[in-house]
């Protein structure tokens, strides 16, 4: 990571922090833990024009865990998808960014989801599309760790290796922890890599918090398969007293953490 | 009436037409493709179809994926694991998000017959018809199913067809006008008016018939859609008939019998009944006894008919 590249995640951090604030609800905990993953999408993997939103090739974007969209927001403010003062309206009612994404009211978002599970398989669909011979972009979806025990990811990716969708790349935001605590306690993953390769994927592994290892198994030449990127994150990564607590998941902040969280982020 | 046939070969007649005419519709499928009918699509354009297997949520998420890139979608299955499977993908990837699809589930009502309650959606009209955004559409036969077809392709978002598997009656003609949320009176009556839908069109025919030889006259309207319903047409006719009878292939409750029950309450106060199954789930047998078991039929139209007669003689309608 670079200077500039830590002051940028350090920004969007500082960002989430005083939307969740505002609003006294939502997720820290998942936000945080996906900062570099965006970062290093929207700086320097997907095609994409601010200025032409709706431009028919660009590449997709899926937050499947869509809990996590203020992090999602606070990259799109950044790049000029809409403006930064918009951030501060988050979940009020009539704001253009809702609780969890919704593409009929945020610019720059492609899909809706927060029903877990779901992205992957909306993704699917924008893999089908372009790969068609009228398309051709690349789709990216984000997941977490929890949302792999839905049934509908496995079914999502049985298709996409029978249908060879090499412009697909699934990304874990792997932090190990859901609502009711750690994956391990709750529902094990077991060897989540070893399980997409025996779905026909072909799998990767970068640190969720180095902007770099991120962009280089993102970009890493396209083969014949679906792509699945395991990047190990920390939840709450960031702020001391979130990290790897599971309580933090979807946890308002009092006037006193949240001085505390913005001093970490140097604000 | 004309040669019995069945709505679902029509409807993948009409999908095989669509697709020659416009390149981007696509059809999906859940390996039922022999059973929906999609078949003949999927023979004809292959590098527009999908078939997701036996895996019907996830075809609900990914057609929407389609459609949102600039697609029409026809996505089907059987209407139980469309509408009731896979009903939250329904609502949150289609409709939530508007998604241009169109679903086409088949197998509804107990006209499926023989595979049984597992297989017999009872309940789907009322499960799409609760989804905002969502049109549903019924046609009465296979006629009409073609127009039905190509008109929920004119417009964008998502609408349900409902399908059937067992050759029946035309009631309709060529040339007899479609329009989506547009009611079609296709017998004047004054005594009773039956408003149905889907295959019960043809048997509240029959019972007008029947019904003009006893001396009674009643209005036979084809409610092809339950929703947006055409509400206008529903009271008009409690207007002019003062008595109201639904028939459908569905649940009385939260189908065409539910909506119209909710446009005539508050607006019209006239003797109303709702022919359709009784809160029950469906069972194995030939359709035609199931229609007998269930009161699908003629007979139980002309019956909820004299009902309520002879509560509008007992207890003058108010307006």
């Amino acid at each position: 990571m670079t200077q500039i590249q830590e002051n940028k995640a350090r920004q969007i951090r500082a960002d989430i922090l005083r939307m969740l604030f505002a609003c006294q609800s939502g997720h820290p905990g998942g936000s945080l833990s996906s900062v570099e993953i965006l970062l290093a999408l929207y700086d320097n993997v997907l095609r994409y024009d601010p200025q032409n939103r709706d431009w028919p090739e660009r590449d997709r974007l899926v937050l499947s865990k869509g809990h996590g969209c203020p992090t999602l927001y606070a990259v799109l403010a950044d790049k000029g998808f809409f403006p930064r003062e918009k951030l501060w309206t988050l979940r009020q009612l009539g704001s253009i960014l809702q609780g969890h994404p919704d593409m009929r009211k945020t610019p720059g978002v492609d899909a809706s989801t927060g029903s877990l599970g779901q992205g992957l398989s909306i993704s699917l669909g924008y893999a089908l599309a372009g790969k068609r011979p009228e398309h051709h972009f690349r789709v990216f979806c984000i997941v977490g760790d929890g949302e792999l025990q839905e049934g509908l990811i496995w079914e999502a990716a049985m298709a996409a290796s029978h249908y060879r969708l090499h412009n697909l790349t699934v990304i874990l935001d792997y932090n190990g922890l859901q609502i009711d605590g750690a994956n391990e306690q709750v529902m094990s993953l077991g060897d989540i890599s070893e399980k997409f390769r025996a779905f026909g994927w072909e799998t990767l592994t970068a640190d969720g918090h180095d902007v770099d290892a991120i962009t280089a198994a993102l970009n890493a030449p396209v083969g014949e398969k679906p792509r699945f990127v395991l990047c190990p994150t920390v939840k709450g990564k960031g702020v001391s007293f979130m990290e790897n607590a599971c309580c933090w998941h979807g946890r308002p902040m009092t006037q006193e953490q949240y001085d505390d969280a913005m001093r970490e982020m140097g604000c | 009436m004309a040669e019995k046939q069945s709505t679902r070969v029509a409807y993948g007649e009409a999908l095989a037409e669509l697709g020659a005419k416009d390149a981007r519709v696509l059809v999906a499928d859940a390996d039922l493709a022999h059973a929906t009918m999609t078949v003949d699509f999927a023979t004809k354009f292959p590098d527009r179809f999908y078939n997701f297997g036996i895996a019907e949520a996830n075809m609900m998420c990914a057609s929407s994926g389609l459609a949102h890139c600039g697609y029409t979608v026809f996505a089907s299955t059987f209407a139980l694991f469309g509408a009731g499977r896979a009903y939250e993908q329904i609502r949150n990837a289609i409709c939530y998000t508007g998604a241009n699809v169109k679903l086409g589930l088949s197998h509804a009502g107990p006209s499926a017959g023989e595979d049984g309650g597992s297989h017999q959606a009872v309940e789907d009209i009322a499960l799409m018809r609760v989804l905002p955004g969502m049109k549903v559409l019924v046609p009465c036969d296979a006629i009409e199913m073609k127009k039905a077809v190509f008109a929920a392709a004119e417009i964008d978002g998502p609408a349900f067809i409902r399908t059937g598997r067992l050759p029946t009656d035309i009631c309709t003609e060529a040339s007899t006008p479609f329009e989506i949320g547009k009611a079609v009176v296709l017998r004047e009556g004054a005594d009773v008016a039956i408003i149905a839908c889907g295959i019960m069109v043809a048997q509240a025919l029959y019972a007008a018939a029947a019904l003009e030889a006893q001396g009674i006259s009643a209005a036979v309207v084809n409610m092809h859609t339950i929703k947006p319903l055409d509400e206008a047409c529903v009271l008009e006719m409690a207007r002019r008939c003062g008595a109201i009878v639904t028939a459908e292939e569905h649940s009385v409750i939260g189908g065409l019998g539910g909506a119209v029950a909710e446009t005539l309450a508050g607006n019209a106060c006239v003797p109303f009944e709702r022919v359709g199954i009784q809160d029950r789930f469906g069972q194995s047998g030939k359709p035609q006894d199931l229609f007998r078991e269930y009161g699908l039929t003629a007979e139980a139209v002309q019956a909820a008919c004299r009902h309520v007669i002879d509560r509008k003689s007992a207890a003058p309608a108010q307006g």
